[in-house]
């Protein structure tokens, strides 16, 4: 009974942090005249008569608060609008642009949880050994690496030399799984590795101090007194209450990661959301822009609700209210 | 007046002893930091790299390659690429439209360390108030600011970022104002948990006995005590400053072009993978070099602050030899 409340009430307090963002963002973008908008619509050379037949088209001559209400009643009703230039409902954009997105968060998360977590514990549980130093060196070039200088590089020394030398499974650009499992992942190995290299060095320098705390503990001492196995004292004892700031991290984390996806679509030619809400942004596009805004407000909401279950799951002190 | 036998053991104890120098803890964290070799090259890179940004017109005289100048005769190759370095008095070779790629690194580093030192010291002066006020008033003004320190923190600042560069039209100002609005909400919160713990001890409770008003006991009484990991947050958020204006130039929205920076240069390099590597390679490095000997003198200023860290390792070590 308690989660079904704890659900409740998160998924209405995310509704009004969706609110909120959609609401900024729709009015951030009218903070600019309209003439603007219009005008890069229609193009330099465009008359007088032709921009304002474009601001009478989009409903932008409206007083604002009409806008509004249109905006918002479109969507309760699940609809976004349409893009200025194809004319096409943003949802179908939004739709056809998500796959390369997904697909690229899902891999990424997975490969950075993983290679992070195992990394720290690794280190922390044979500090100051060969592996430790070198993993430490790591965490630190890649904590001073932006994403998109790691994706760069990883292009001009994997890349290119490989395809030069005929070896073509490596690819940039998107290719959905329907095309083979082989070449979709071989589209997306760089990307993935990218999006996750710098979030793997926070986690493993997190997760390595955490532990090392842990295992400082008195009921570590006590845990290995009673005779438990060293692998038993690390994974039951140690790993899981080192994990919960890791946890809590990550729900912070989630907002940044989208910074990350847009970069990395943008290097590797993706085709995703986060390129196209970058193009949306260059070209006025409202509509596409508000589009965006609102998935990464959800996206950020339900990962902040599932990573505050896991955090219950794992301290029992907390409990769910 | 005469002196109790405590006091005149204690009296023989004190001028028996060697005599000990009063250290600050300011001294004391120099004393460490100057042990600690990592960071001490790092000071010295991080200091070369500022001469070198400030003596980027001087090294314009010595080439003659003002900085947003193209050379097409001498600069490209026939085909129109960059040429590699060494060729043609172009040291570090030229980039994609036969600028002069040394030069521009140069001025790029003038524009990065100056968004990186602007940003994090606005960043840091508007999180040391807001995380005090929040810390000392506590109550519906930590509940508010606590929220809004929440929500900076979890927004995908990318997004918003690139919103506002768009809204506002990029330009240096814009570009300061975005990073410095998302540089506060992290040093706000570590310094609301000092604040939160230090307001309770007793000679704060003294100074209020004494008449001291709020912002007497928040900025006389509590701020020094909360300088040492201000100042390691601040170091720390330079290299993050320095990444974030390159990602913004290197998604268009940051500085524009022709002026001369990091992430622009690194954008135009893309469209010259297969033949001038020189082109990604160099502005790459310079910014790993800047962002890494930061990120090192950072964490040397914390080891050298709190060696707790050492000392639980150390431990750690006593424990397993003994094992």
């Amino acid at each position: 009974m308690a989660l079904l409340g704890f659900l409740i009430r998160r998924i209405l307090t995310g509704i009004v942090v969706v609110w909120l963002v959609s609401t900024g963002a729709f009015f951030l973008f009218f903070a600019r005249p309209v003439d603007t908008v219009a005008r890069q619509l229609a193009g330099r050379a465009a008359t007088p008569q032709v921009i304002s037949e474009v601001i009478r088209n989009l409903g932008l001559n409206q007083p604002i608060m009409v806008q509004y209400w249109h905006f918002i009643d479109g969507l309760l009703h699940g609809d976004l609008g349409f893009s200025y230039y194809s004319q096409e409902p943003v949802d179908t954009i939004l739709k056809q642009d998500l796959p390369p997105t997904i697909s690229l968060v899902v891999g990424g998360l997975i490969l950075w949880l993983v290679v992070g977590l195992s990394v720290g514990i690794i280190s922390a549980t044979r500090a100051r050994s060969l592996f430790d130093r070198f993993s430490s060196v790591a965490v630190l070039v890649g904590l001073s690496m932006p994403v998109f200088v790691i994706g760069e590089l990883l292009v001009l020394v994997v890349f290119v030399p490989l395809n030069q030398h005929g070896f073509h499974w490596i690819q940039t650009g998107y290719s959905g799984p329907s095309q083979g499992l082989g070449t979709w992942s071989g589209h997306l190995i760089l990307p993935w590795i990218t999006l996750a290299a710098v979030q793997a060095a926070v986690y493993t320098r997190l997760s390595r101090g955490q532990l090392l705390d842990t295992l400082g503990e008195d009921y570590i001492r006590t845990a290995r007194a009673k005779g438990l196995s060293e692998r038993r004292v690390i994974f039951r004892h140690g790993v899981r209450a080192a994990l919960t700031p890791v946890v809590s991290q990550l729900g912070v984390d989630v907002g940044q990661l989208l910074g990350g996806v847009i970069v990395v679509e943008e290097v590797f030619g993706l085709g995703g959301v986060g390129e196209a809400s970058v193009q949306a942004i260059d070209t006025d596009n409202l509509p596409v822009i508000i589009g965006f805004v609102i998935i990464a407000a959800v996206f950020v909401v339900v990962a902040n609700i599932i990573v505050d279950l896991v955090y219950a799951l794992l301290d029992p002190r907390v409990r769910i209210a | 007046m005469s002196l109790t036998g405590l006091e005149v053991v204690a009296d023989e104890v004190a001028s028996d002893a060697p005599v000990v120098e009063g250290r600050s803890q300011w001294q004391l964290t120099w004393r460490r930091l100057r042990h600690d070799k990592v960071a001490m090259a790092s000071l010295i890179v991080i200091g070369v790299i500022i001469v070198l940004a400030i003596a980027a017109p001087l090294f314009v005289a010595i080439t003659h390659h003002p900085p947003n100048t193209a050379y097409p005769n001498t600069g490209e190759t026939a085909a129109g690429n960059p040429v590699p370095p060494g060729t043609a008095g172009f040291w570090l070779g030229t980039d994609g439209t036969g600028r002069d790629l040394f030069i521009r690194i140069l001025y790029g580093a003038r524009i990065s360390l100056f968004v990186g030192f602007v940003t994090t010291a606005i960043g840091t002066l508007a999180g040391v108030a807001v995380g005090l006020i929040a810390g000392y008033f506590g109550g519906i003004v930590d509940q508010v600011l606590g929220r809004f320190t929440d929500a900076a923190l979890a927004f995908p600042y990318v997004v918003l970022a690139l919103a506002l560069a768009v809204v506002l039209g990029p330009s240096l100002p814009v570009i300061i104002g975005v990073i410095s609005f998302f540089s506060w909400a992290a040093i706000a919160r570590i310094v609301r948990g000092q604040t939160l713990s230090i307001k309770e001890k007793e000679y704060i409770e003294a100074a209020r006995s004494l008449g001291a008003g709020p912002f007497r006991i928040m900025f006389i009484d509590i701020l020094p005590n909360l300088l040492a990991p201000v100042l390691v947050l601040a170091t720390l958020y330079i290299p993050t400053a320095v990444v974030f204006e390159a990602t913004l130039s290197y998604l268009g929205l940051g500085i524009q072009p022709p002026t001369a920076s990091w992430g622009d240069i690194l954008a135009d390099a893309q469209n010259f993978y297969q033949v001038a590597w020189w082109y990604v390679v160099f502005p790459a490095v310079a910014l790993l070099i800047t962002t890494l000997a930061f990120n090192l003198l950072g964490d040397g200023i914390r080891d050298a602050m709190d060696p707790r860290t050492e000392r639980v390792l150390a431990a750690r070590r006593r424990r397993r030899e003994r094992r």
